[in-house]
């Protein structure tokens, strides 16, 4: 069963007629929840994967602005040994900090995988519980061939950008394993405008992702600083439109509206230290003869910022689409598919 | 296309053409790398060099502008690392300017040299690298040792040069490597203490010198001719002279650096 039809089983006489009746763009109808049993710890586990990847994120971004990603030099063994912690001094912290949180997120990953494949109806929840695991196995992966190759950027900024793309996974099966999404009736709202909501939402993570792999090809010395930057000013209109249009449209959707007014304060708040990155980076930090304090911080929390901007467009994507979906006129029934003659 | 779809489509564009725009810069870039990678011409037989003839270059490399003072090195992420630490990128004392690589860069022709037996030696201490900017002839072994009662990982960062990175625990025997090709100011980095750089020069010929603490340097055994010194700083860059020398001459060759423009 799909998603969509799992959400709108079919399209009720209601909505059709309301449809037409509608002058403005939207229409609102509650529909049926998914008609599962809620699994309280099965999605505070999914929760508890989600905040531990955010972890590993910040921990990998210590590593990157440490200088610290060559300090152990083998993979998958750490100085030769598979389980012996080695004395955390120097760069050497960070890398096997990194390294062993990242176990740990791999380890509750199959935990959640073998769990929800067990307790789930929803098969494509259980195929995004594989699809995670294949994620968290390719990123370590990844991980080890940038030690293998010592740092090459395209093999890192891969690996900062999958990095990313499983937290978005894994905050979107807390998403869709929390109470709300399996027992709320949802709201929904035809989006008859174009380009719509849905669309923008998607075209907001197309461009933080080529956001994401500029930034970390800067990181990793792959690409001057000029075009992240240019392109924030892409990044920022795209993502200020979508969170205007899901604001002044569907205020009303408080799934919604959190999520728009969440990714619109992100959006401030990445600015701000993006710029403050570029200068404790780019401009005070060129000469620096070892990584300073405020390059650390401010370019720790940037990426970190950016990830949960990344994460919360996903999840306002997400909602957009389960409560205000394109009304694509094979959806409503056929004496219905001409509305403005009403 | 739906006209309203328009604007979303070019912002797409926009992103990938940037990100295109970017790439194809760096390309250019990578290319110009490729092309520096290519090997060494292979050296015509060695032309005996009478030692009777031999000439020397001595002096002293000057920094004109006022001392940079050195940034303090923060040394408090491992206790292994005691004492005081500073940047060495810029040493400079009453004007002169230490560790400034000299060698000969051009007018031996195809002479080949032999390749000393002994090692040069770059030891860990103190989590510095001594010295900070070593000489060494390709193929020449270079022993690295560690006198630090902490794990150091020597991680050289070549461009024509193999990439390696290997760690050291205290105590443990020397590594030895050597390089194959010519490489001036190839850096080599610690990744467990990022403030831990040096420089190591790979020449085809044994004249070359680091200035000490007092800037002054010495080539000696050279066989007269003309010559192109070159004089490199790994924050300022490379200067050369042409020198003329003329059989047992001891000629003195100086030089100067001005402060980098930022």
């Amino acid at each position: 069963m799909s998603l969509w039809a799992e959400r709108v089983p079919a399209l009720p006489p209601a909505v059709s007629r309301s449809f037409n009746s509608c002058s403005a763009t939207l229409m609102s109808t509650p529909y049926k929840a998914v008609g599962l049993p809620f699994n309280r710890g099965h999605h505070r586990f999914a929760v508890l994967l989600a905040c531990w990847t955010f972890l590993l994120i910040i921990a990998g971004a210590l590593v990157t602005s440490n200088d610290a990603g060559l300090s152990v030099p083998d993979w998958p063994t750490s100085f030769g040994s598979w389980y012996k912690i080695p004395k955390l001094v120097g760069g050497v912290q960070f890398e096997h900090t990194h390294r062993m949180i990242a176990q740990g997120a791999g380890l509750l990953t199959i935990v959640l995988a073998i769990w929800t494949w067990r307790v789930e109806k929803r098969r494509w929840m259980r195929i995004l519980g594989f699809a995670a695991l294949a994620t968290v196995i390719a990123q370590g992966i990844l991980g080890g061939l940038t030690v293998l190759f010592y740092l090459p950027p395209p093999i890192s900024s891969a690996h900062a950008a999958l990095a990313q793309t499983f937290f978005c996974i894994a905050v979107a099966m807390a998403v869709f394993t929390g109470q709300r999404w399996v027992e709320e009736q949802p709201r929904v709202d035809f989006d008859q405008r174009r380009p719509s909501l849905f669309t923008l939402t998607l075209l907001s993570i197309f461009v933080l992702y080529v956001q994401l792999i500029l930034g970390a090809m800067f990181r990793h010395h792959g690409l001057s600083w000029w075009p992240h930057v240019v392109h924030a000013a892409v990044v920022s209109f795209v993502l200020a439109w979508t969170a205007i249009r899901a604001l002044t449209v569907y205020s009303q959707i408080e799934a919604v509206r959190r999520s728009a007014i969440l990714m619109l304060s992100l959006l401030i708040a990445q600015l701000c230290l993006g710029f403050t990155a570029f200068l404790t980076r780019v401009e005070w930090g060129k000469d620096a003869v070892q990584p300073e304090l405020p390059m650390v911080i401010s370019t720790v929390a940037h990426v970190a910022v950016g990830a949960l901007l990344l994460a919360t467009t996903v999840v306002l994507a997400i909602q957009v689409w389960r409560h205000a979906p394109i009304a694509f006129e094979e959806r409503l029934p056929e004496a219905q598919r001409t509305p403005s003659t009403a | 296309m739906n006209r309203k779809m328009c604007l979303p489509m070019l912002l797409m564009t926009l992103s990938v053409l940037l990100v295109l725009a970017a790439c194809s810069k760096k390309e250019n870039t990578e290319q110009s790398n490729n092309m520096a990678e290519q090997p060494a011409q292979p050296a015509a037989a060695a032309t005996p060099i009478d030692p009777a003839t031999v000439a020397t270059i001595n002096g002293t490399v000057k920094f004109d502008g006022p001392a940079p003072k050195a940034a303090k090195i923060d040394m408090s992420q491992d206790p292994g690392c005691k004492g005081t630490n500073q940047a060495e990128n810029l040493v400079v004392d009453h004007g002169d300017l230490a560790n400034v690589f000299v060698y000969v860069k051009d007018g031996l022709g195809n002479r080949t040299f032999d390749v000393p037996s002994t090692p040069v030696e770059l030891e860990q201490q103190g989590c510095r690298y001594h010295p900070h900017v070593l000489g060494v002839m390709a193929g020449q072994t270079v022993d690295i040792k560690n006198a630090d009662p902490t794990t150091h990982n020597i991680h050289p960062t070549p461009k024509d040069n193999r990439e390696w990175n290997e760690s050291q625990p205290p105590s443990s025997p020397a590594i030895e490597k050597n390089f194959a090709r010519e490489e001036i100011m190839l850096p080599v980095k610690c990744n467990q203490h990022p403030w831990m750089k040096m420089y190591i020069n790979v020449v085809k010929n044994p004249f070359y010198a680091v200035t000490d603490k007092d800037g002054k340097y010495e080539i000696k055994g050279l066989p007269p001719g003309d010559y192109t010194i070159a004089f490199v700083q790994e924050k300022l860059g490379e200067q050369d002279q042409k020198v003329t020398v003329a059989a047992k001459e001891t000629k003195t060759v100086d030089q100067s650096f001005k402060p980098a423009a930022d």
